[in-house]
């Protein structure tokens, strides 16, 4: 069972039978749009002392989580990492809350408890993230044991970095869910640098995908900045665990194009390996097989850019308007109440 | 109404609770074809099958996380560790994870972990620990440990039905030694609540799990020196019966804290913190604590019986304060 290299999407031919059509092609394009915009958008807030604690972005992974996301089933669920904001983009959280979370507003999905990417919306089926990575996998396979118990045809996604694999979370999740053929994919974010670590620092296989066969699954590296290889991979990963063939891992490759968050300026990232990972951009990447592949042109590229803007700019006025958190309210919500079970979830 | 031992109305209470509710389901190490290193899950497989009792590889880390993700998709999973040493590799996923998804996300966790815990038979440093004001301290995790085998059933129950994440600490100490009335039918103790196990007028014991038996042979000898004690047995550690044990110090006004967990940032000091801080103008003697001295759990009956607090510690700290 040795590991697959997927090859890139060619024409539009091919992306249709992977199930995409031309609208589909354009909502990927502005979930990318949206993606990048709210990170950049945020970047400048942080700058301007509007965003408290720290700032992270997945700029170079957008393709990545858009790409899974646009796979995943509306009852599918994920707990997405912080290069992952395409995810929650796509699911459908809306930018203006996802600016309130970054600005510890009421209306950010956490309330103003956790910051930064440290949420989920769970009416789209996501799962707040920890710090501590990867422990979402163990939750998501716990997720995929409850579909498995219950008979029901979804699947969980639990998403880790190359760095987190060395934990022993990423083994205990995987055993687990391989022993136990859940239906759960795994999706490795390798973006070669974990905070200042590299990748051989990291493991000693040459592909983590390759780790997948100890586990009695299938691993498939996939070209990170490629959308549509992206989507495709997980189509298939995510409908063959839900048909009953278990698990697959996903390897996803890209590069970090920015520091580990906003403090730091990847000194330790040769210039070099930047260089040729700006030329694989993969908004621009998905850009250009638009355009000559799908008939994408000025117009209707004007139209879906200045779309993105204005819906930006209102997200962001509409967050700034969005109340502190009373701290009077600091003790609330600690321990659940029955009521909080009527939740879609938990029923 | 039967006499049940301790092990057996835990038993009971969950294989009721799984014939009731279909949500609930036990994963952990063993528990499955065997029946759980104790025996407590003895028969469920056959009864319930192997999606409802599932036998987890040894992995402390996905059994919590996997009970975690199973809770919030909708089940009432009852996680069991095999002893309660083994909880700490399972740390981040109830402190990190369970414990403040409530508070940060709003998706609530109702997940049970059963730990035995406690010691008595040279099990040793790994497997007869008491790890329960470790988990006190955190926010968003409930802590029980139930005395009586009425309480072990009810509490169970009680812990399964509650949104939150509950420790359910069972002293193993108590399994087969401990036998009493249990109602058959299905109850529910609450959790937060204690119990007065013996009324006294001269000292108070505040106390849980197996030492409330250590106690109450103490108190015993007690009464032939004509001093009268009570024991309060808290029930459970997060939340803790505050009102209960303040109540009972303004009426002894001399207060034993006991505990089988070592005394350095025990849950006694705790009690005695809050005793001090509300009761103070209440108290004829200084509060008095007696809890393991503060070593891991040794092996050799000799050192073991050094380590975990008997009877003979227990009367002579009730006689100084007595005497007080």
């Amino acid at each position: 069972m040795a590991v697959r290299e997927a090859e890139p999407v060619g024409s539009l031919r091919e992306v249709r039978e992977a199930g995409l059509d031309r609208e589909d092609l354009l909502g990927i394009y502005r979930n990318l749009l949206i993606t990048r915009g709210i990170e950049e958008r945020g970047h400048i807030l942080y700058r301007q002392g509007k965003i408290p604690g720290s700032f992270y972005t997945g700029r170079g992974n957008e393709a990545a989580a858009v790409g899974v996301a646009t796979a995943m089933g509306s009852d599918d669920v994920g707990a997405p990492l912080q290069r992952d904001m395409g995810v929650h983009v796509t699911r459908g959280v809306e930018p203006w809350r996802i600016f309130a979370q970054y600005m510890g507003r009421v209306d950010g999905p956490t309330r103003g408890r956790d910051g930064n990417v440290h949420m989920a919306d769970h009416r789209f089926g996501l799962l707040a993230m920890v710090s501590h990575l990867p422990a979402m996998l163990p939750v998501a396979v716990g997720c995929a044991l409850a579909f498995r118990i219950r008979g029901d045809k979804r699947v969980a996604l639990g998403w880790f970095g190359e760095g987190s694999a060395a934990r022993g979370d990423a083994h205990e999740a995987m055993n687990f869910a391989g022993v136990r053929r859940l239906p759960v994919v795994f999706i490795c974010d390798n973006n070669q640098w974990a905070y200042s670590t590299p990748t051989h620092l990291g493991y000693a296989v040459e592909h983590l995908a390759d780790r997948a066969a100890a586990y009695g699954f299938d691993g498939v590296v996939v070209d990170g900045t490629d959308a549509l290889a992206v989507y495709r991979e997980a189509k298939r990963a995510i409908e063959q665990a839900r048909a009953g063939g278990g698990p697959t891992l996903i390897e996803c490759q890209t590069l970090r194009m920015e520091g580990h968050a906003v403090h730091d300026d990847a000194f330790y990232v040769p210039k070099e390996m930047f260089e040729e990972w700006a030329k694989r951009d993969p908004l621009e990447r998905f850009r250009t097989w638009l355009r000559e592949n799908a008939e994408f042109d000025d117009d209707e590229e004007d139209e879906l850019t200045a779309g993105v803007k204005k819906l930006l700019n209102e997200a962001i006025r509409r967050a700034e308007e969005s109340p502190l958190p009373d701290p009077s309210t600091l003790l609330e919500g600690v321990y659940a109440t029955p009521e909080d079970l009527e939740t879609p979830h938990h029923k | 109404m039967a006499e049940k031992t301790y092990l057996q109305a835990i038993s009971d209470g969950l294989r009721q609770e799984m014939r009731r509710d279909e949500r609930v389901f036990v994963l952990g190490e063993d528990v499955g074809v065997y029946g759980g290193a104790f025996k407590v899950t003895l028969g469920f497989q056959e009864e319930f099958g192997p999606w409802r009792v599932i036998d987890a590889p040894l992995s402390e880390t996905a059994i919590v996380g996997g009970c975690t993700g199973a809770a919030m998709m909708g089940l009432r999973p009852v996680a069991e560790m095999q002893f309660a040493d083994f909880i700490s590799c399972a740390w981040d996923h109830l402190v990190t994870v369970a414990a403040k998804q409530r508070f940060r996300a709003g998706t609530p966790v109702p997940i049970v972990v059963r730990l035995p815990s406690g010691g008595g038979f040279s099990g040793g440093p790994f497997h007869s620990q008491n790890p329960e004001s470790s988990f006190a301290h955190i926010p968003g995790l409930k802590c029980v440990c139930p005395a009586t085998p009425a309480d072990a059933k009810g509490l169970l129950v009680s812990a399964i039905e509650d949104p939150n994440p509950v420790l359910f600490f069972e002293h193993k100490h108590l399994y087969r030694r401990i036998k009493a009335e249990v109602p058959d039918e299905r109850y529910t103790v609450p959790i937060g609540k204690a119990r007065t196990h013996r009324e006294g007028e001269d000292v108070t014991v505040v106390t849980w799990g197996a030492m409330v038996y250590t106690a109450e042979e103490a108190a015993k000898e007690l009464d032939a020196e004509d001093v009268s004690v009570e024991i309060i047995d808290l029930r459970s550690v997060l939340p803790w019966d505050k009102a209960a044990v303040l109540e009972s110090a303004r009426k002894t006004s001399k207060v034993l804290v006991l505990h089988e967990d070592t005394r350095t940032g025990g849950f006694g000091a705790e009690i005695a913190a809050t005793i001090a801080e509300e009761a103070f103008e209440d108290l004829d003697a200084p509060i008095k604590r007696i809890a393991a001295p503060d070593t891991p759990v040794p092996f050799s009956p000799t050192l073991e019986k050094a380590f975990i607090p008997q009877v003979a510690d227990v009367t002579a700290g009730l006689r100084e304060l007595a005497e007080y």
